[in-house]
């Protein structure tokens, strides 16, 4: 199967990109035929995001996006911002402290699921085809290493490999250029960045893992539009994050709790951490009565332009998260993954309309790129992480308040952040093991009940696709050394160390799998590496 | 040779049921839906009566509103040779579905027309006994074997008590159940296709139907939960709780 | 004041004990309660029936054709006798024969049916089922008469102590011949099918070996029970896929649920929640599943097993 372009993955960027492309091509008057990929079992399956949305991106994709029904429902109304100082206590910072990026006037909370569908919902009327259910597993790459499209992963092999009834093997889907869109971590974007050595030249990527809830709260305690973004307790300097609380429609909460991947504590566990959260009096106070909807999680890209790496390479380009586009100062990755899609698909449809028969290298796309509102964005809030990874929320937060809203980030330095996120663990007979409050059940919950909630699945019978390139690591190395963190920092519980026999061993639950991707990233050995498993399968999230 | 398949656009069943605030319904909007599994069930054997020669055309149907149009896409990619979308959007009661599907039939005269046992959704399972009511034909529910040789067919049926064999003369009704087949994998360039085969739209009152009388539903609750019972300290203690239940004798 | 009409289901002159739990939904109904028994010969069975507590009259309709069961047979004449005797209500057990059999009664009546009543709210309105038991809806009906099968589940068997007067009765309705039966066999694997088994008995992943599996297969064997496996064994390889008991593998509601070293994953129990009674013997009295069971017995199942299989 050829077409013109593929792209992989349908969210923010793939979706824009795709749209885009067709709209380039009916004002040509040209037919450009465009193909989505999308792993999840139908489109918004996977996507997971807070969201406080920056309609900038959306408007100039779709100028009548109101008449077409987007569903960005709740302007917001009010942004509070809080330093927890411990587990009761917490200090509201007075707008006027807050850096400027983390303002919310003008934006709206949404939940990102709903406008990927109808993202999905417009590429399909403008002509695209969309299919969801089927997963990229590698690129196409020709003898000059030029990529030519993608093969989908095989459907009916059984764990132990052999092919069962109904076997497909995984057909080709061949396109002049070929988009990635996979999101943080995209596993086919990896290996291309490897392939290509696209990273050379940036500093390390850094990453974070969010989890997310959406509550049903009473009545009572719903503020329509409110955002509530916090940093401090139950995190420090050392393991770094923030949190957010967005009130949406229909009374109900998004709350979320963002732990940055260069954590140093091998015990820590960001599921447990974000259950502890929850419990704050900042937090407990909107949840408190309410029922738990939805639970999911997913890792951020956040090493923002420093982290950048090349985008392009023969034949293709990564957009959004899949190359790192997120404004970390903003914690929004969507306004930028759409705006990195529409720019790649303007560059693609300049190419193709000037009868260009593709493989080659989207140079163009970079241009735009850097003439681009998108990066004069992630060059003014560059510095914002490194900071804040270094000096810790309070002092790093205040020299980003004076960076970000007196020079308007606009500063002659680059601050470096070389450490990679899997090399910040410190062994854990240096580390203070946590010891978690158990789950109340109202507020807080165990890690399977949690899960369920998700609404994951994949077909049992299928090749495990978290792939240990040495099975022995867990056990030998990372137990003793770091008291194998997967164990903790898996939000799905994926990763158990079992001890019921004379021998530990190690238990991957794949099945449990809500493709975070935190396994691929942080394991401490980099001897995980996520594969996509057969079409469809993962997390199916409603609106999350 | 025709066979007719109905299929419904139901809550995936992956997906986690959650039961509105104000007890009207459960919630349907952004979550995920699929082809009814036990549909699923019925388009593979008819597929399978296809390649082997039983019959020569699939004509798949489905009621409902706009959305169901995917339902039946993914029909025609399964093998469904060309589909009819019986449009209605309010919702549709297994005794109207019924009609709609009777009426479909006699324009159609298939020899044999394929139902899931039940739809996940409303769990009635009723639907294709209805049908052959109306249509005065035979039924066979819960079937886990079809052989169909001319104008007769022979069903095993999953009952309680095992497995019942029934010979029934076509044209008849036979609904799906889960251990009749294992639906084949879709593939893309079957999809792809699938984009392209015809499906006729019609209405309820195209079709001269009435809608059946229904029975109303007044609230949306979630199912009791369960409460902790005894615990016993020793296993005879346990074998006299289990005499007391009258579970064990 | 309602008049219920009870389908008996039956077999090998025995009749069976659906027919006792409709019996005791139509005794919520409230009214006058007919049972109608369908066979070749029905007397042992409708002597049976009449033997049942609050039953007014046993209609008994004897004909060769009834000798299976077939819906399509029994459909014409229960709608006829729904019809002469009045019938506000006609009911079956919500087994494969009630379900097979009333939609097609219903449809032939011209009324909707309401399927699994699991509780009775007034005569015409009742608690059913939806989405596999994850959401319960009230329905109400203005169709007369009522049809509607009845969860099994939801009703413990009327008592006996009744002695209902017995008629014989023929049906005038016009019986098809386009459905023969030819045969049935049992199922044949040595257990009971788990789905389908009245007593389950499943291990997890504190039998630390699939060898270990062995006590277990010993106390189903004793139980007459299938036998089934939490996902963390199945993951663990003691047992095959096809045992998982779960969200993710059988959804099962036996009468009878024995739970041996299983935590309780909420997947778990999304799998075993319409069972009837469920018994959990874990060594971990914090375990999820304690808070579920109807009893618990808090210990090593090692030593607990063998010490059960032995005393039942």
């Amino acid at each position: 199967m050829e077409y013109d372009v593929v792209i992989v993955g349908a969210g923010p960027a793939g979706l824009a990109a795709a749209c885009r492309l067709k709209q380039l091509a009916a004002t040509a008057g040209k037919e450009i035929s465009v193909c989505v990929l999308e792993k999840g079992s139908e489109v918004g399956a996977h996507i997971l995001s807070g969201a406080a949305f920056e309609p900038r991106a959306l408007n100039e994709l779709f100028p009548d996006w109101k008449e077409k029904g987007a569903p960005l429902l709740t302007p917001v109304t009010g942004d509070d911002v809080y330093f927890m100082l411990g587990a009761t206590r917490a200090v509201k910072m007075p707008g006027l402290f807050v850096p400027r990026p983390m303002h919310n006037e003008g934006n709206y909370i949404i939940s990102l699921g709903k406008l990927v569908r109808w993202l999905g919902q417009q590429a399909e009327g403008l002509g695209v085809e969309v299919y969801p259910g089927f997963a990229a597993q590698d690129a196409i790459l020709d003898e000059n290493g030029v990529v030519r499209g993608v093969v989908l992963s095989d459907a009916g092999v059984s764990r132990s490999g052999e092919h069962k009834e109904g076997f497909t093997p995984g057909m080709e889907l061949r396109g002049k250029y070929t988009l990635f869109a996979e999101g943080c971590r995209g596993h086919i974007g990896k290996k291309l960045m490897e392939h290509h050595g696209l990273a050379k030249d940036a500093d390390p990527q850094h990453y974070g893992i969010g989890l997310k809830e959406v509550w049903q709260v009473e009545p009572g305690r719903h503020r329509p539009g409110l955002v509530v973004h916090s940093a401090g307790w139950p995190l420090d300097t050392a393991n770094p994050g923030g949190s957010f609380l967005y009130h949406f429609e229909d009374n109900q909460v998004a709350v979320g709790l963002i732990v940055d991947l260069s954590y140093k504590n091998p015990y820590l566990s960001p599921f447990d951490e974000f259950q502890r959260f929850k419990h704050h009096p900042v937090i407990k106070q909107y949840l408190e009565g309410g029922k738990r909807l939805a639970y999911g999680a997913r890792a951020i890209t956040k090493g923002g332009l420093n982290s950048l790496p090349k985008m392009v390479f023969p034949g293709g380009a990564l957009i959004g998260c899949d190359a790192g586009t997120l404004n970390f100062a903003k914690i929004k990755g969507s306004h930028t993954a759409m705006k990195s899609g529409m720019l790649a698909a303007e560059a693609v449809a300049e190419k193709l309309l000037a009868g260009g028969t593709g493989a080659d290298v989207l140079d163009n796309y970079t241009e735009k790129f850097r003439a681009s509102w998108l990066y004069a964005e992630l060059h003014q809030s560059r510095n914002f992480g490194t900071w804040l990874h270094k000096f810790g929320a309070i002092v790093g937060g205040g020299i980003n308040w004076v960076e970000q809203n007196i020079f308007g980030g606009r500063v002659p330095w680059t601050m470096h952040d070389m450490k990679p996120d899997h090399a910040s663990l410190a062994p854990a007979a240096e580390s203070v093991r946590i010891e978690y409050p158990k789950p109340d059940g109202k507020l807080s919950f165990d890690k399977l009940s949690s899960v369920f909630l998700s609404s994951t699945n994949h077909e049992e019978d299928q090749p495990v696709h978290l792939k240990l390139k040495d099975p022995s690591v867990p056990i030998q190395k990372n137990l003793p050394l770091y008291d194998e963190p997967a164990q903790r920092y898996c939000p799905a519980g994926v990763y158990e160390v079992i001890r019921d026999g004379d021998k530990p061993r190690f238990q991957i639950n794949a099945q449990n799998c809500v493709h975070c991707k935190t396994c691929d990233i942080k394991d401490p050995a980099q001897n995980i590496t996520w594969v996509a498993p057969e079409g469809g399968g993962g997390p199916n999230y409603a609106n999350m | 040779m025709k066979a007719l398949v109905s299929v419904k656009r139901v809550v995936d069943f992956n997906v986690r049921i959650q039961v509105k605030p104000d007890g009207s319904g459960v919630v349907t909007d952004g979550v995920k839906h699929a082809m009814n599994p036990f549909d699923e069930i019925a388009m593979e054997e008819a597929v399978r009566l296809k390649e082997k020669g039983k019959i020569t055309e699939i004509i798949a149907v489905t009621i409902g509103g706009a959305k169901c149009e995917e339902t039946l896409r993914t029909a025609l990619a399964f093998g469904a040779d060309r589909a009819v979308h019986v449009k209605e959007e309010g919702e549709v009661q297994p005794l109207t579905a019924a009609r709609a599907l009777a009426a479909v039939v006699k324009k159609e005269s298939p020899l044999l027309v394929l139902l899931g046992k039940q739809a996940i959704d409303d769990d009635n399972g009723q639907t294709g006994q209805m049908l052959a009511a109306l249509l005065d034909c035979a039924q066979a529910t819960f079937a886990s074997k079809v052989e169909v040789d001319g104008n007769k067919a022979k069903v095993t049926r999953e009952i309680d008590a095992g497995l019942e064999t029934l010979e029934i003369d076509l044209p008849a009704v036979v609904t799906t159940d889960l251990r009749l087949n294992e639906p084949r994998y879709l593939k893309l360039p079957d999809i792809m296709k699938a984009k392209k085969k015809p499906i006729e739209p019609v209405s309820l009152a195209d079709l001269g139907v009435e809608v059946a009388p229904a029975v109303k539903h007044l609230k949306t609750t979630n199912p009791p939960v369960r409460g902790k019972g005894v615990v016993v300290k020793t296993v005879d203690e346990l074998v006299a709780a289990l005499k007391q239940k009258g579970l064990i004798s | 004041m309602s008049k219920i009409l009870i389908v008996a289901q039956h077999s090998g002159g025995k009749l069976n004990a659906g027919t006792a739990k409709a019996l005791a939904c139509a005794q919520k109904i409230g009214g006058d309660i007919e049972i109608a028994v369908f066979a070749t010969d029905g007397s042992s069975v409708a002597a049976e029936a009449a033997k049942l507590g609050g039953v007014k009259t046993v209609v008994q309709v004897d004909n060769p054709a009834n000798d299976h069961g077939l819906a399509a047979v029994l459909a014409p004449q229960i709608a006829e006798l729904a019809k002469s005797r009045g019938a506000s209500h006609v009911l079956a057990a919500g087994s494969t024969f009630g379900k097979d059999l009333l939609p097609r009664v219903a449809a032939l009546l011209g009324v909707p049916q309401v399927s699994d009543i699991m509780l009775v709210h007034a005569p015409n309105k009742f608690d059913r089922p939806t989405y596999a038991g994850n959401a319960v809806v009230t329905v109400e009906t203005s169709a007369s008469p009522v049809v509607a099968t009845v969860r099994q589940a939801s009703f413990q068997a009327a008592a006996a102590g009744g002695s209902a007067a017995i008629e014989k009765v023929s049906t005038s309705a016009k019986l098809p011949t386009h459905t023969r039966f030819v045969s049935i066999e049992a199922q044949k694997s040595e257990r009971p099918d788990l789905q389908s088994a009245g007593r389950v008995v499943s291990g997890g992943r504190a039998f630390g070996s699939s060898d270990n599996f062995k006590l277990l297969y010993a106390l189903a064997d004793k139980l007459g029970a299938g036998v089934g496996a939490s996902r963390a064994a199945v993951d663990s390889g003691y047992v095959p896929n096809d045992m998982q008991v779960g969200q993710t593998g059988k959804i099962i509601a036996p009468e009878l649920y024995v739970a041996i070293g299983i935590s309780g994953a909420i997947q778990h129990l999304a799998g075993i929640k319409d069972a009837r009674t469920i018994v959990a013997i874990n060594k971990d009295a914090e375990a999820p599943i304690f808070e579920v069971a109807d009893i618990g017995l808090v210990g090593d199942l090692f030593q607990i097993l063998p010490e059960l299989t032995q005393k039942l």
